[in-house]
């Protein structure tokens, strides 16, 4: 941690504790975001600090035990710092984005929230639009699947897999909504994968909601996805193509487990999927523009896929 | 940062935040501890004034408003002080679902510099009394993915600093240098771009992100050019993404129970199978819109041969030359 960030926090230490009188410490330092030993060295450095003159009346004070803590006397820095314009960026930003997302201002928590920010940010706030972000909700799909999440009730689906090319009807347990990287996803329980799936809102061609309970397994779902929604199978085969430099699009829009550029200009990229179908497709797509590498099985089956249909087209 | 320094920047600012009075920096040297030193020595106070130059610099990096100005026209040398109204956070009182919005806000950045920024906001509304579940959410989890440019990039348009980067076109994959004064940034999608005034081609352009090659280095002085006071970023971008306009209609033989996903962009799928008395499996014929007869005949021919186009032309010579590509690599 930067010295910065710790004159940061000890700038806000004592107006948060001045209106949390008698906190444990514990909690105090889960709350600031530190460990308890950082937040005690905190309010032992703050002790030495004060108004001039130095002497006892004019120190910060403070009740300090074993569990908890109360400030006594905060020398004036009673209120914490103004936002700065990268403070209040980052949260009207988001905040105005969230309020896009259809059924998410419902009550208008999220517009009461920025109207407040906004206000109390004042001149900063004006930094805020030099960011914005629009996200693709998945249209009144999104409606429905809230809705049954909402409700608590389970969802049939019909959905599209582009891995198998295959639309199939299902009945899952939802657990929440995931907008990542710009998509949104409805992350439930699968009855009949009998696993946590996540389904693209705008794969999803019909959902009804059922009578019955949404019931997914406790402790199902709720993962991190920071990492990216995409996580291959480890079991998943792996597909190496060299790619002509007119299919780098491909880098952008599939996640590469590698990208080699290669001194002639082409790349080489390695993509791990579930299915050889999918790739089998992407490859007859790019037609000249790549060439499998591996497997050898997927570079026959293309050949072959090309060389049946193109006999529907000799005559 | 010391410890030292750290308490006698505390210090220094509940000293600036107390006086109505500007101080002079010798005004602050005999009173705020750790600036004690020989005013006499030359040296000694030399070394004392770069230190207080550099801890002001620290404060008004962290946002503190150190003022500087004269309490009365006798006054010859400037003084500081810091104003409680220009310090202090306005009052801000947060409804529980309205507190829960913030956390959920603040955990929509993954790039480090808005997800920094984010977390250090949020101490400070805590400090104002509110509390913030990190855990809170509203039934949707969003994530913004990281894009290390665009902490560069936000920093170069505050600054009005302009920024030199590679960038690979759409069309032609060599990475061209560029150089733009940028206004902003756009999420679009999970996509990130920057908008900004092109000053090699002297116009409005706009770059997305992932297309840059290598890093974007700011370059130049701070304060050299100024942005539109309200630029539309927003729809600079959706003009670069929307495409073509529609171009024509395919028609399509699909092989039945194959092809899901052009099925389910199609317009039309009827019933074809009285059209081929060879091919007793049966075939519907798919009415397919598009806008550029390449794309659309790469997803075709990723089709194989359940899929076999009637018409027009451009669609059905461009799906045979892709297959002939590939049927005609030489191993």
């Amino acid at each position: 941690m930067s010295g910065t960030d710790r004159l940061g926090r000890l700038l806000a230490v004592v107006p948060y504790l001045l209106v949390r009188p008698g906190i444990r410490v514990a909690d105090a330092a889960a709350d600031l975001g530190v460990t308890e030993a950082q937040l005690r060295d905190d309010l032992q450095l703050l002790f030495l600090c004060g108004l001039p003159g130095y002497g006892p009346g004019d120190l910060i004070d403070m009740v300090l035990d074993e569990e908890t803590v109360t400030i006594t006397f905060d020398a004036g820095i009673s209120r914490p710092l103004r936002l700065t314009a990268d403070e209040a960026l980052a949260l009207v930003v988001a905040l105005r984005a969230l309020a896009e997302v259809p059924g998410m201002g419902a009550g208008g928590a999220l517009e009461r929230a920025l109207a407040k920010l906004e206000s109390a940010a004042g001149d900063a706030a004006a930094e805020a639009r030099r960011v914005t972000v629009q996200m693709d909700p998945g249209g009144e799909r999104l409606t429905v699947v809230r809705g049954a999440i909402d409700r608590g009730r389970a969802l049939r689906i019909t959905y599209y897999t582009a891995a198998r090319d295959a639309t199939t009807e299902r009945v899952v347990d939802p657990i929440r909504v995931l907008l990542v990287e710009g998509r949104t996803y409805l992350e439930a329980w699968c009855r009949r994968a009998e696993a946590v799936r996540r389904f693209r809102l705008d794969r999803i061609d019909a959902a009804t909601e059922l009578a019955e309970p949404a019931a997914p397994p406790a402790g199902a779902g709720g993962g991190d996805v920071t990492g990216g929604i995409f996580q291959p199978e480890p079991g998943d085969p792996t597909v190496t193509l060299r790619l002509d430099r007119r299919a780098r699009w491909v880098t952008e829009y599939y996640p590469c487990e590698t990208v080699e550029e290669q001194p002639d200009g082409n790349i080489v990229v390695t993509l791990r999927t579930g299915d050889l179908g999918w790739a089998r497709r992407l490859v007859l797509g790019l037609g000249a523009d790549a060439e499998v590498l591996s497997p050898t099985e997927l570079a026959l089956s293309v050949r072959s896929a090309a060389r049946t249909a193109l006999k529907y087209y000799s005559n | 940062m010391s410890r030292r320094r750290t308490e006698r920047l505390v210090n220094l600012v509940i000293c600036l935040l107390s006086t109505r009075r500007f101080l002079t920096a010798a005004q602050i040297a005999r009173t705020v501890p750790g600036y004690e030193h020989d005013e006499s020595d030359p040296k000694s106070h030399e070394a004392f004034q770069r230190m207080f130059e550099r801890d002001k610099a620290e404060l008004r990096e962290l946002g503190v408003p150190v003022e500087t100005g004269t309490t009365s026209v006798f006054d010859t040398e400037p003084g500081y002080r810091i104003a409680e109204r220009d310090y202090a956070l306005p009052d801000i009182h947060l409804a529980p679902d309205e507190a829960a919005a913030v956390g959920l806000a603040a955990r929509l950045w993954q790039s480090a510099g808005l997800a920094s920024a984010a977390s250090s906001a949020l101490l400070k509304l805590r400090a104002a009394g509110i509390d913030v579940d990190p855990h809170a959410t509203l039934g949707v989890e969003p994530v913004v993915a990281g894009e290390p440019a665009v902490d560069v990039l936000l920093a170069a348009a505050r600054a009005r600093r302009a920024v030199r980067f590679d960038y690979r076109g759409s069309h032609d994959d060599r990475p061209v240098t560029r150089n733009l004064q940028p206004w902003g940034v756009v999420s679009w999608h999970g996509r990130w771009y920057v908008v900004g005034h092109d000053t090699d081609r002297n116009a409005q352009r706009c770059f997305r992100l992932s297309r840059v090659a290598g890093t974007v280095k700011a370059v130049g002085r701070e304060d050299v050019y100024s942005p539109p006071e309200n630029p539309d970023l927003l729809a600079t971008v959706a003009a670069l993404e929307s495409g073509r306009p529609e171009r024509g209609e395919a028609t399509v033989r699909v092989r039945r129970g194959a092809a899901a996903g052009l099925r389910r962009g199609a317009t039309s799928v009827v019933d074809g199978s009285g059209d081929d008395p060879d091919s007793p499996a049966g075939w519907d014929v798919a009415t397919v819109r598009y806008r550029d007869p390449d794309s659309l005949a790469r997803r075709l021919a990723g089709y194989g041969s359940d899929v076999v186009v009637t018409g027009p032309p451009e669609v059905r010579d461009a799906v045979i030359h892709h297959l002939r590509a590939v049927a005609e690599v030489a191993r």
